[in-house]
């Protein structure tokens, strides 16, 4: 099998992580779980069944609300989202995300744009992938500066969504809301655990030599490297090229 | 109707209104962010719907803004908004951090004229923590607890939008972008700049009907063609990423801001 590069490895974890879902909301500029979901859905296709509908917001081509950008939330607030991917400047062992800034607020020393959804979509989504290909310990903190969104919250409080994994440049992790905390489900090719716990800034469980993260077989790699990345080039053209571009250098 | 001119609707900014400016892609009027600056009045309390963007670091780079209320400020893909993070570093501009449905949520009671409107999530984050002006009260349809947060009405003093066309009515095309309605609704005064006027009735056909905002709610409309650039419109044209690089690179200082606001741009030919 041709290898296989890295970003593919991430595409292919999300479209299984994605896996049941009816439709899948995604940010702006995501393309890698864009690809995953637009993968998950070729899969389901291939297999003569439905895939999910796919929501990239501020697409035009990928956006199917008719009132506004109100509506996404609304939709969520519905039920009708299933997952959401959210990244963030830093993210905590309790599932906290902070897209506010570090250093202080409100004069924060480094200022990121805002908490944009999240604040609301975290909370109502049931299937939310924390995903950010940054592995270090800036990123991946003992406690974030500002929680802009919480990983879980007190019983009485009306939740119906939240983290379900982690997923990012080094590793898989899946979210216990009842400790709270993450545990390492999986190491990616050229990766270890040792490494991923220099890289990680709060404790998280794990076995003592972790599986590697599964591979995606033939068919799967066709899909995307067909079909998927021509649906990705509509709305994330420079992504897509840059992807094709790899593959060369990968076989040449 | 009053077809007016994007100088003569800045007149309309007294300093201390709040002022409504919706997201990059919903149709932004770039072509009223310098006839503001040079009308100059300042004191301004920006809501962003639900985000901004260029249009806001730039009313803040040239320091007319004392609040903004918004759930981001960015430049996209080109980045964070270099003057809106110089001004939060500095403390320059108070902030009134949101999350998108709740900048929503303001308005749509602001349209119902109802005091307040009930929101899922934000419990136990530091966006509610830091603001005073919501509430969290128990669910009084519950048998008891059950928290949730009143987000209270956003009345701007002032909306600014940029969209297709206006007939010679005083009607607007909003086509699907509902927010800009609900930033109209919720608005005493409404500025509206086009890419055109037609003259036929905009509500005379079901179709186009259906996505327009009746001139019940617009208060001034003028012709700016190309009046979103450097950001693209809906149906109509891209954004110009090049464009919105550049002043990303431009005004990572103040200097290198005054220089690039200071050039007489216009949409390129």
């Amino acid at each position: 099998m041709a290898d296989v590069l890295p970003r593919e490895v991430l595409i292919c974890t999300i479209a299984r992580l994605l896996d049941g879902v009816r439709h899948v909301a995604v940010g702006a500029s995501s393309p890698i779980p864009a690809a995953g979901a637009m993968l998950l859905r070729a899969m389901k296709e291939a297999g003569g069944t439905v895939g999910p509908r796919i929501s990239i917001l501020g697409s035009v081509e990928h956006n199917f609300f008719t009132n506004g950008s109100a509506e996404l939330f609304d939709c969520a607030g519905q039920g009708r989202i299933d997952a959401f991917f959210l990244g963030g400047g830093q993210i905590d062992g309790f599932g906290n995300v902070n897209l506010v800034g570090t250093g202080g607020y409100p004069s924060s020393n480094v200022r990121w744009p805002g908490s944009f959804g999240s604040a609301y979509l975290y909370f109502v989504v049931p299937r939310v992938i924390l995903f950010r290909e940054e592995h270090t310990p800036r990123v991946f903190v003992e406690k974030v500066d500002f929680i802009s969104a919480p990983g879980v919250s007190p019983e009485g409080v009306f939740r119906s969504g939240g983290p379900v994994a982690l997923l990012t440049g080094k590793g898989l992790f899946r979210f216990d809301k009842t400790r709270p905390g993450f545990e390492l489900e999986s190491v990616h090719p050229g990766h270890d655990l040792a490494e991923i716990k220099q890289a990680t800034g709060f404790q998280f469980a794990h076995d003592a030599e972790p599986r590697q993260t599964a591979l995606p077989d033939r068919s799967t790699l066709d899909l995307l490297r067909g079909r998927v990345f021509d649906e990705l080039a509509e709305t994330y053209p420079e992504f897509a090229a840059q992807m094709r571009r790899e593959l060369v250098a990968v076989d040449a | 109707m009053v077809l007016s001119e994007p100088r003569a609707m800045a007149k309309h900014i007294e300093p201390g209104m709040r002022v409504a400016l919706p997201v990059d892609y919903a149709g932004v009027s770039m072509a009223m962010t310098r006839p503001i600056i040079e009308h100059g009045a300042g004191n301004l309390d920006l809501v962003c719907v639900p985000t901004g963007g260029m249009q806001v670091d730039q009313l803040i780079g040239a320091g007319l803004v004392r609040t903004v209320e918004t759930s981001a400020v960015s430049l996209g893909e080109a980045g964070g908004a270099p003057r809106f993070n110089a001004a939060v570093k500095e403390g320059a501009v108070r902030l009134k951090d949101a999350t998108c449905p709740a900048i929503h949520a303001g308005l749509i009671a602001a349209q119902k004229g109802s005091p307040f409107m009930p929101l899922r999530g934000l419990i136990g984050t530091d966006l509610l923590r830091h603001r005073d002006d919501w509430r969290v009260v128990d669910n009084p349809l519950a048998d008891g607890g059950d928290p949730i947060v009143l987000i209270p009405a956003i009345k701007p003093d002032v909306t600014i939008f940029h969209v297709p066309m206006a007939d010679r009515f005083g009607n607007v095309w909003i086509g699907r972008r509902r927010e800009l309605a609900a930033m109209a609704y919720a608005s005493r005064t409404v500025l509206v700049t086009v890419e055109r006027i037609v003259e036929e009735n905009l509500l005379a056909d079901e179709m186009s009907a259906a996505g327009v905002l009746p001139a019940l709610y617009v208060t001034e409309v003028a012709r700016a063609p190309k009046g979103a650039w450097p950001y693209g419109l809906w149906g109509e044209y891209p954004a110009d990423s090049a464009e919105i690089a550049r002043y990303a690179k431009a005004a990572r200082t103040a200097d290198g801001f005054s220089a690039y606001m200071a050039q007489a741009q216009m949409e390129p030919a």
